[in-house]
């Protein structure tokens, strides 16, 4: 059976040390709660950089073909006009609307990949586990078998490092 | 300058706890006295604007003192005035974020703040210019019955409305991603219908560290676009007076010549409204003299930069050795716009150059003057940049002159006035200062992982 394991801090060393015991116990972090980014926290808790450079890129990249495409064609396909006798495939007038529309979808392909990634959305009924998370707190969950480590040894760890509340619950 | 470097950059020794109770405190009484001081005039102003604009658009855009020959006069120097205001912020936010400037913690909020209600103002000229504002669609390029007739994609005029609606659309997602951590953290302190609203608003963030890691490099990538984008803005509208034959206007000096501006102008707007906010909302903790010292020299390198750029422009008109731009700059200096030149100078180059001095810049009621007469140096700026250039044409018996009308001044007054409702109203409803980013900059927060296990080690040798 696996444990869940929850420890609750005031300070940011503090959960940084306990986070660095649990890795020495090889215990698994789940995750961990914070007001503010903590650096450093994402290589010991093992966070992967996230991906999302490659998805701005992907709407830039998207943003220019659409702006390009677009403008080529309705000036020059779809009902060519002669502006001040300017040719239709005017490439340099083309380019600050071509530029604007790559900031404006790779941003806006940004913040959407965020939100979809950490399942944010409007209306979403909170997960928060302790209401200071955002005002003060730190929360760590980490992962046990049961054998593995002994309950008090985990217990010990929060007392040591000043944890301010600790529970376990029963995973399925 | 050293001891500028070193003074704490939030002073009074708050804790976590503090930062969040002290910015939220405001948003969770009842308006001050100080509000209402503010908020009264601005309303009223905002109400006069108003009226103009009603008056305006129910008659026609012959209320304003345009003639054949000055086109062009106050909607378009309240256009590039407010746009440029706006530029400010996003500096704050992504080009001082880029560039790890802990101190823009303080001020990039109401900074991003100020910048989404000055485009909106920006915005509203080109609008209420078009004289037929409920036929605004037709800038857009949307599959139409009037042929499809397309936009003319190679105007200046629709690559402005690209380059204003996308600094918006981003300027708003940068800002309201900015805003979700402290969403939550006021959704978390609050009872009933706020609870809900911010619940609502803050997409159910809960402070995991995954979530904080992606939504940390989303800000950079951001940032890294707003970088350029507001660059391009402005050079954008500099380009609006490019396509125009008329000498001064189509100088290649132009581009830098506006952001500069844009920037100088934003940077004295933030410290006018930095200023006032600190003492109206009892802020002087957060922002600290170490943010007016930072802002102070900011506007010292970006004043100097337009007194440099002003000096270009009367120098090239000479060397062009072409008698029509030579003539159009005699004229912007001693011609009947004369007096508006003067003012531009006296506030944009000279004024500024004063905050060298210790004792000017250490005087929050002096830098608060400077700041204020920068920004009408601003407005004067674009201005004589617009009037003095047109009201002297190629054809001697067309020239002429411009005065604004009561309705001009009042649509500028109602500019005004919706600016400053706008901020007041986010002033009392959302947090002006960002809750999370303070967090991390104060003293003892401010160390990595690696940094915090040696001061563990200490203290465990200790």
């Amino acid at each position: 059976m696996t444990r869940r394991d929850y420890a609750v801090f005031d300070q940011e060393p503090e959960l940084l040390a306990a986070i660095r015991e649990c890795k020495d116990l090889e215990l698994r972090i789940i995750d961990a709660w914070l007001p503010y980014p903590v650096h450093g926290i994402d290589e010991l808790i093992g966070i992967r950089p996230t991906r999302l450079p490659w998805v701005t890129m992907a709407g830039g990249v998207t943003g220019v073909a659409l702006a390009l495409w677009f403008q080529y064609w309705s000036t020059g396909i779809s009902w060519p006009l002669n502006v001040g006798g300017k040719p239709f495939d005017s490439l340099p007038a083309f380019v600050p609307i071509t530029f604007e529309m790559l900031i404006l979808v790779a941003g806006l392909a940004t913040a959407f990949a965020l939100f979809a990634r950490s399942s944010m959305w409007p209306g979403r009924s909170k997960r928060i586990i302790d209401s200071r998370i955002t005002d003060d707190r730190f929360v760590i969950a980490v992962s046990r078998q049961d054998a593995a480590v002994p309950d008090a040894r985990v217990e010990e760890i929060w007392e040591r490092h000043g944890a301010v509340d600790s529970w376990s619950e029963v995973a399925q | 300058m050293s001891a500028t470097q070193t003074a704490p950059l939030i002073t009074g020794g708050k804790t976590a706890a503090q930062v969040t109770r002290d910015v939220c405190q405001p948003l969770e009484h009842g308006p001050t006295i100080y509000w209402w001081i503010g908020f009264v005039p601005a309303s009223t102003a905002l109400l006069v604007g108003i009226i103009a604009v009603t008056y305006q658009i129910s008659t026609g855009i012959g209320t304003w003192g345009l003639n054949r020959t000055v086109g062009w006069a106050f909607d378009i120097t309240n256009f590039v005035f407010w746009v440029g205001i706006g530029h400010a912020g996003t500096l704050i936010s992504a080009v001082l974020l880029l560039m790890r400037q802990k101190w823009r913690t303080s001020i990039n909020r109401s900074a991003e703040a100020m910048t989404i209600f000055a485009v909106i103002c920006a915005g509203l000229f080109p609008l209420i210019h078009m004289g037929r504002p409920w036929l605004a669609q037709w800038v857009f390029p949307y599959p139409n019955t009037r042929g499809p007739l397309w936009v003319n994609f190679r105007s200046p005029l629709l690559w402005d409305v690209f380059a204003i609606g996308t600094y918006f659309t981003i300027s708003l997602v940068f800002w309201y991603i900015g805003l979700v951590p402290d969403l939550a953290t006021l959704r978390d302190r609050a009872n009933g219908l706020r609870k809900k609203l911010f619940g609502w608003f803050s997409l159910g963030w809960d402070g995991s560290a995954r979530t904080w890691s992606r939504y940390e490099v989303c800000c950079v990538l951001l940032a890294a676009l707003a970088t350029p984008l507001v660059v391009s803005v402005h050079s954008v509208v500099s380009a609006d007076f490019a396509t125009a034959i008329l000498p001064g206007w189509h100088a290649t000096l132009f581009p830098p010549y506006f952001v500069i501006g844009a920037v100088f102008s934003g940077f004295a707007m933030v410290l006018t409204l930095m200023i006032i906010a600190r003492t109206v909302m009892h802020f002087e903790d957060y922002i600290t003299k170490r943010h007016i010292l930072a802002m102070c020299k900011i506007l010292v390198f970006t004043g100097s930069v337009v007194g440099a750029a002003y000096v270009t422009e009367l120098f090239m008109a000479w060397y062009s050795a072409s008698p029509n731009e030579q003539f159009v700059f005699a004229n912007r200096v001693m011609g009947p716009m004369g007096w508006a030149y003067g003012i531009m100078v006296f506030c944009n180059v000279i004024t500024p150059q004063l905050l060298w001095i210790r004792k000017v810049r250490n005087s929050i009621l002096l830098v608060f003057i400077i700041s204020i007469l920068v920004n009408v140096g601003m407005w004067f700026e674009r201005f004589v940049i617009i009037v003095a250039s047109l009201e002297r044409d190629f054809l001697p018996s067309s020239w002429s002159s411009y005065a604004p009308t009561s309705i001009e001044i009042a649509t500028l007054v109602g500019s005004f006035g919706l600016f400053f409702t706008a901020f007041l109203l986010f002033c009392r409803f959302l947090p002006m200062i960002a809750i999370s980013e303070i967090k991390s900059v104060l003293p003892g927060h401010e160390t990595d992982a690696g940094a915090s296990a040696e001061a563990e080690k200490a203290e465990v040798a200790a």
